[in-house]
């Protein structure tokens, strides 16, 4: 009865004049921020932080985290729309949005996102009312070794379910993970993988410029050249009877996908050093596991936008706990969000919940409200979105390449990241040619700084004993799970085998 | 395809054998005390991409793998044209970025693609290659705070003109 007091406080605050109205501006704000490609929720808060002075500390997280709710709601938009994730959170997003957006479904593609942003967003809201302060003690207990084994979970489902090559799969993950560890050796600070001795490569390769090269620039040569410039892409529709039929499919469609995402996006999220993009993979890659027609992902499952989309809010709001209650941020955001509170003169960790009793459910009442306001903010937008596509496929290609080549750039603020950009497209217009599947790379890229320290950690701490991974009783599970999915191909092809044999 | 398939497996094999090299610049074994060595991720992982192309490589012999069993071109002449005009232009797009700054590559870019190759009317073309590079330039500059490259200093006075609309 307490908590709900609380909650009501907060809520009222919430929806005092000043923060309501900073509410619907910093959804606003995130939506188009998290639109563009290049540019993610981590971009709109830092940029307005300094915005936020003019405001008491309340109303300024609130309006940060009004921000962060949008711009996750807004990364779905050039996943499906332009087919080019606007941050890492919606790579996966990517994967079924854009199938249905050529599929003339782009509209439901957009309201099953928006239906279970606002539910993984909603499910996450009551998980943290609820639990804060357990959860965060649990996430603690989440070591190496277990964050390492969640990595190689998500590998094993693209290797175990996909449908691809098996060969070219794991090819497409290998390069992806290499690339990931171009730069700087984390531990030993050496350069490393310098390649051809280009400077530019000290900084590494970030995963948004493989991502736009692939799917902003490759994808596109493809489609072009696969449809002889003339792009089948059916006319969306928009009226309010077809968002209608859109959200009754969206429910009926999404709903397993919704479910997963929205409570592993919270898991995932909590856990440090995690966030919103691994959650969000992961949920797929679940959703994908155990849906009774894997076939369907990546071609335009309904399920496959939902489970990413659900665990991407879910996990924003999940990383928010950490930062809150133990004063460890859980992604680039929050890190960000908690330099906030430091410079407003407050003390994240466990005694914040005790001192500043009204700021913290102040703000955990924005979650509420934020995620209504983006939701419906979002629904409004959409028929603009929609109205995008409509566009000649000759207005619309250039755009996509100039969007891709200018969000690049102030992603990386870097020339060499630009020809990195279209060398890395032409190369997966002719990997793409010979059926490499590419989602893989990009999946490792973007685990691949999390994967590898984890897993040195891990062998440092057991001296170089793999079995590490086996017998703590929180990573022996997950790392069996992943080990039986990498080897179910090889299972199934011996069982083939063998009973062609037999007849 | 089938020729393709070989020579692009044999290509990624070579990159492959490129980056097992270059990782063995640091230590890729066990370092007592210390962990595994900075180069042993990157080269174990590439070792792997190898054998990859090795079983894509043994795959087009057995002719399992869909491009194997194609007797089509990889890309006929419409593919390399369109290759050549997409691709070629994003290349020059990208390489007059330095000379006549990022907005004004957007510009020509957009005019080239919107005026040759969708072969759109100069009152369709001419304003959006006019407007998005200024609509452009006021979200990131202004909006986002993010500077783009200005090109050679003869651009310098259409910049000053415009940061003096902003601040």
């Amino acid at each position: 009865m307490e908590i709900l007091s609380y909650l009501v406080d907060g809520l009222l605050l919430a929806l005092q004049p000043i923060n309501l109205g900073l509410i619907v501006i910093g959804v606003s704000v995130g939506l188009f921020i998290g639109a563009m490609p290049g540019l993610g929720s981590v971009n709109g808060v830092a940029i307005l932080l300094p915005i936020t002075f003019l405001v008491p500390p309340g109303s300024a997280i609130i309006f940060l985290a009004a921000i962060y709710y949008g711009a996750m709601y807004g990364g779905a938009i050039s996943s499906v729309t332009l087919g080019i994730p606007g941050a890492s959170t919606a790579v996966a997003t990517t994967f079924d949005g854009r199938p249905l957006a050529l599929q003339g479904r782009a509209s439901l593609a957009l309201v099953t996102a928006a239906l279970a942003s606002f539910v993984g967003g909603s499910v996450a809201n009551v998980l943290f009312t609820l639990f804060a302060p357990p959860l965060a003690t649990l996430a603690l207990s989440f070591g190496p070794p277990e964050i390492f084994a969640l990595m190689l979970l998500a590998f094993a489902t693209f290797v175990g379910l996909g449908g691809d090559d098996i060969a070219k799969t794991v090819f497409s993950i290998c390069i992806g993970l290499v690339f990931a560890s171009i730069g700087f050796d984390q531990i030993s600070g050496q350069p490393r993988l310098v390649l051809f001795d280009i400077s530019g490569f000290l900084h590494g390769i970030g995963f948004i410029v493989l991502a736009i090269g692939v799917y902003g620039i490759g994808e596109m040569i493809w489609t072009i050249e696969q449809t002889r410039g003339e792009v089948t892409t059916t006319t969306p529709r928009m009226s309010v009877a077809g968002m209608i039929s859109d959200t009754r499919e969206a429910v009926r469609r999404g709903w397993k996908g919704t479910t997963i995402g929205s409570f592993l996006g919270f898991f995932v999220g909590v856990l440090p050093a995690a966030g919103a993009t691994p959650g969000s993979l992961m949920a797929y890659g679940v959703a994908k596991l155990v849906s009774k027609t894997p076939r369907e992902y990546g071609k335009g499952s309904p399920d496959g936008v939902a489970a990413p989309e659900a665990a991407n809010n879910s996990a924003s709001t999940g990383a928010m706990l950490p930062m809150l209650t133990l004063g460890i941020p859980g992604s680039p955001t929050t890190a960000i969000l908690l330099g906030g509170m430091v410079i407003w003169g407050l003390v994240p960790g466990p005694q914040l919940f005790v001192n500043e009793t009204e700021f913290v459910w102040g703000l955990i009442g924005s979650f509420y409200i934020s995620n209504f306001a983006a939701l419906l903010i979002n629904l409004a937008f959409i028929p603009l979105f929609i109205w995008m596509l409509r566009m000649p496929f000759t207005v619309l290609a250039p755009m996509i390449f100039v969007l891709s080549i200018i969000g690049g750039f102030a992603a990386t603020r870097d020339m060499h990241d630009i020809w990195l950009i279209v060398i890395f497209g032409l190369g997966a217009f002719f990997l793409r040619k010979f059926d490499y599947p590419l989602a893989p790379a990009v999946l490792a890229i973007v685990l691949g700084p999390i994967a590898e320290p984890t897993l040195r950690q891990s062998l440092l701490l057991s001296s170089g004993d793999p079995s590490i991974f086996f017998t703590r009783p929180i990573a022996g599970p997950i790392t069996i799970i992943a080990l039986v999915l990498i080897f179910l191909p090889a299972l199934k092809f011996f069982r083939r085998n063998k009973s062609t044999e037999s007849s | 395809m089938r020729i393709g398939e070989i020579s692009v497996a044999g290509i990624l094999a070579l990159f492959s054998i490129y980056l097992m090299i270059k990782s063995a610049e640091l230590p890729i074994g066990y370092i007592r005390g210390e962990g595994p060595g900075g180069g042993a991720w990157p080269f174990w992982l590439s070792a792997v991409m190898l054998i990859c192309c090795g079983v894509i490589a043994l795959n087009w012999w057995r002719g399992t793998s869909p491009p194997s069993q194609s007797d089509e071109p990889m890309l006929d002449a419409f593919g390399w044209r369109t290759l050549a005009l997409v691709g070629g232009g994003l290349v020059v797009f990208v390489a007059l970025i330095s000379v006549v700054s990022m907005y004004g590559a957007i510009g020509i870019f957009l005019f080239y693609y919107m005026r040759f190759l969708g072969r759109h009317t100069l009152l369709l073309t001419l304003p959006v290659a006019l407007i998005t590079p200024f609509a452009l330039f006021f979200f990131f500059e202004g909006a986002m705070q993010i500077s783009m490259p200005q090109g050679m200093p003869f651009t310098q006075p259409v910049f000053d003109l415009l940061y003096d609309v902003i601040y």
